[in-house]
Order: C-alpha cells, then sequence, then structure tokens
C-alpha cells in the first residue's frame, strides 16, 4: 500500500528516531525535529517507537492512501482534513482505499507529524530512514516531498498491536509563544564577559523567521564578547575560534547579535565559540517554537541536565507499556 | 463584498519579487483569480501568495516586509465579477 502525494506541503520529510553514530564522521543525528510528539504518533498507530514518520513543516501535504490505512496526527495543533471533512489530532483514524487526508493552517508550532500502521517504507540508510535534505541523505530520495511521490507503507514491526486509544490532553505537549528553555554554559562561555552572559540568560528572545531543521536564529539584545587578540587559525571577530566540534543544540552568536540554537540537521563542528548548549530534554521544546515566539534561556548544571534527561526518557517509555 | 486573502504559512511578506522591481499589485489594482499578490519567505523559500478571487485589492493589512502569521490577513479584495 502506498500514499500518492497531490501536493508536497512546503517541507515534508520521512524521519524516525535519527541517525546515531555518524556525527564524527560530519554526519548529523537528524530524525523527527519534536521526538516526542513523533513518538506518541506512533504509539497511536500501534507502531514500535522505530517506525519513520511523516514530518510536516507549517503547510501540510495532500495526499491518497491507495489502501485502507490507520493513521495518528500529532504534532502542532492543525485542521486535519479527511475527504474534506475535520477530524481530530492525537487519535487513531481509519482510512478507506481512495481516503483523502489534507489540512488546514497551523494554529501554532511549527511541526506535525503523519504516523502510519506499518511505517513509512523508505531504505534505511546508515541505521535510519531520516531524510538529511542538505546531504541528499536517507529518507524519500535525499529530499523533501514533492507532487506526485508514491511513499510506500512497511509491514511494520509491532503486529498485532491497536496501539494507544489516544493520547489525552493533559499529556499532550503544549505549543506557547512563551518558552523557557534550559541550557548548560560552555563549551566557550568563558569567551563572553560577565555582562555578556547575564544578557544571554536574563533577556527575553524572539525567534525570527529564520528557523529550520539546522538551527534556530533569535532576535535581541547585543552580546557582549571580552575583547582579545584572536590566537593563529580563529576569524577575526571576537565570537570565532579555532574550529572545534558543535555540540548538538549549542548556542553561538556570531559576531554579538543574534544567538543560533543548532539543532537536529545541524553542521558537526565550525569556527564559532558556543557559549551555551540546549539540554537534550527540551529540544523537543525548541522544535516546537514558532516564529514570533518568546524565549529565555535558563541556565542549568550538567546534573540538572542528566536528571531532566532521564525523568524525559522514563516518560516517553511510559507510551510504550509492555510493547517494548 | 469583500474577501480577505489570509497567509497559510510564517514568514515575511514581500509585495515585490526583488528590489527595484514593481510590486505583484498595488491598492486599487483589479485582480484576477490565481493572480499573484505577494510572496512570502520561510525557511529560504519563497512561496507566492495568490489570489482566490476576482475584484479590486483594496488594501494590504500587511507592510511591505513585514512578519506573517498563518491565518493572518494579507489582503482584502472587493469582490467583483
Amino acid at each position: 500500500m502506498a500514499f500518492e502525494i497531490d501536493e508536497p506541503g512546503l517541507s515534508t520529510t520521512v524521519q524516525d528516531r535519527g541517525r546515531l553514530g555518524y556525527y564524527n564522521v560530519g554526519i548529523p543525528q537528524g530524525g523527527s525535529m519534536d521526538q516526542l510528539s513523533a513518538e506518541m504518533a506512533n504509539a497511536v498507530v500501534g507502531n514500535t517507537a522505530e517506525e519513520a514518520v511523516l514530518e510536516c513543516t507549517y503547510l501540510g501535504p495532500r495526499f491518497r492512501t491507495t489502501d485502507s490505512a490507520v493513521v495518528a496526527i500529532t504534532g502542532a495543533p492543525v485542521d486535519v482534513k479527511v475527504n474534506g471533512e475535520s477530524r481530530e489530532q492525537w487519535t487513531r483514524l481509519e482510512l478507506s482505499a481512495g481516503d483523502e487526508l489534507s489540512f488546514g493552517f497551523l494554529m501554532a508550532g511549527t511541526r506535525f507529524y503523519i504516523a502510519v500502521r506499518g511505517g513509512i517504507d523508505v531504505p534505511v540508510v546508515l541505521g535510519s530512514r531520516s531524510t538529511y535534505t542538505l546531504g541528499s541523505l536517507g529518507g524519500f530520495k535525499g529530499r523533501k516531498l514533492q507532487a506526485g511521490d508514491v511513499l510506500h507503507v512497511g509491514p511494520g514491526t509491532a503486529a498485532g498491536n491497536q496501539g494507544l486509544d489516544g493520547i489525552g490532553a493533559e499529556q499532550r505537549p503544549t505549543f506557547a509563544l512563551e518558552q523557557s528553555i534550559r541550557v548548560v554554559r560552555g563549551l566557550y562561555d568563558h569567551r563572553l564577559t560577565e555582562a555578556g552572559m547575564e544578557t544571554l540568560l536574563s533577556a527575553t528572545w524572539t525567534l525570527t523567521p529564520v528557523a529550520d531543521r539546522t538551527g534556530l536564529r533569535y532576535s535581541g539584545p547585543v552580546i557582549e564578547w571580552k575583547p582579545r587578540e584572536q590566537p593563529f587559525g580563529a576569524g577575526s571577530d571576537p565570537s570565532n575560534i579555532v574550529d572545534a566540534g558543535y555540540a548538538v543544540g549549542s548556542i553561538q552568536i556570531p559576531g554579538g547579535q543574534e544567538p543560533i540554537a543548532l539543532h537536529r540537521d545541524a553542521v558537526s563542528g565550525g569556527g564559532y565559540a558556543m557559549v551555551a548548549t540546549v539540554i537534550s530534554a527540551d529540544m523537543d521544546l525548541l522544535a516546537r517554537s514558532a516564529p514570533g515566539t518568546k524565549t529565555r534561556f535558563r541556565a542549568v548544571t550538567m546534573e540538572d541536565a542528566l536528571a531532566a534527561r532521564a525523568d524525559y526518557r522514563a516518560a516517553r517509555s511510559k507510551l510504550w507499556g509492555n510493547i517494548l | 463584498m469583500s474577501h480577505a486573502i489570509v497567509s497559510p504559512l510564517p514568514g515575511l511578506f514581500y509585495r515585490k519579487p526583488g528590489p527595484g522591481k514593481d510590486a505583484y499589485a498595488s491598492e486599487g489594482d483589479r485582480i484576477e483569480i490565481g493572480q499573484t499578490i505577494g510572496v512570502i519567505e520561510i525557511m529560504k523559500q519563497f512561496s507566492e501568495i495568490r489570489s482566490d478571487v476576482q475584484g479590486v485589492l483594496t488594501s494590504f493589512e500587511v507592510e511591505d516586509n513585514g512578519a506573517v502569521n498563518p491565518g493572518d490577513v494579507i489582503a482584502v479584495v472587493e469582490v467583483a465579477p
């Protein structure tokens, strides 16, 4: 069975839990930007957490299913339509052969997810079905979907599992226009003046429209760097360093203006000082930000970050009961 | 009857195809169905905003180079055959 794409949407890609283990050779982990929402969609249709889903950005696709299919839509709030009639998010939808799935305007957030029982069947590349568009790697032909594409649905790995009956309102992630994002300082926070770090952690930052799978750029006050004689190999700006590996989620501030938080498709290294790093438990939250979102960066300790990671993992594993 | 042309996307709205070029449409212009009235830039992509009705474009509700969100009214068209 397959989905026949009539309209691709702005940027619809196949994603899964990511391509781990190749960051050292410059291939980012990728995967669904909002992992929790994607995982919830899989849990509802009766997949495991492994199956690939469709990640839809701002403007959703329109497609037909060639056979009956069980799907679920999670993530950013959006009008879901089956043959033009409204349907719910966060629950199982039974489609019949020939049914058309389409979407209205996004009401908040940035990305929503479509899971189908059996998962989107594209080749596994370096251990993942995720699309890395900048490297033309994985997913459907290494690119976002286009009109006329035919996406096959796989047999899945959790045969016989009906899935959760839905995700209750209290369990769903929220898509607020104000966010508090936890960060750990470093690795190059010593390059900021005390006032500079104070500005980063006290200002309210506004997410600009320059935000995608590689990173999110914020507008706000200018950040002060310590002056120094730049070492050999570093650029001339005080925000430049001798090239170094970039932590996933790290924040750089080219020229001291407009911090950029790197996300799942970001490059693995470069020459901008990373002054702080978004903790792994808040990367999904960051991914839910729509342009205009007012954001505070709040510093936590490494211990707090690790505890938050463990809590987030535990919450996610609860979705799966005894399935996994 | 007036009709609102609504943005399906967030991003920046431009009334011109490029610097120094003429605007796609101006207030007071006669507009046909499917005619482009501007573009929205988001994620390094430019999406044309087209009118879904014909008539006279009475007002732009978003500034040139202004930020828009999904559902925002971009322009109002007085529908006329």
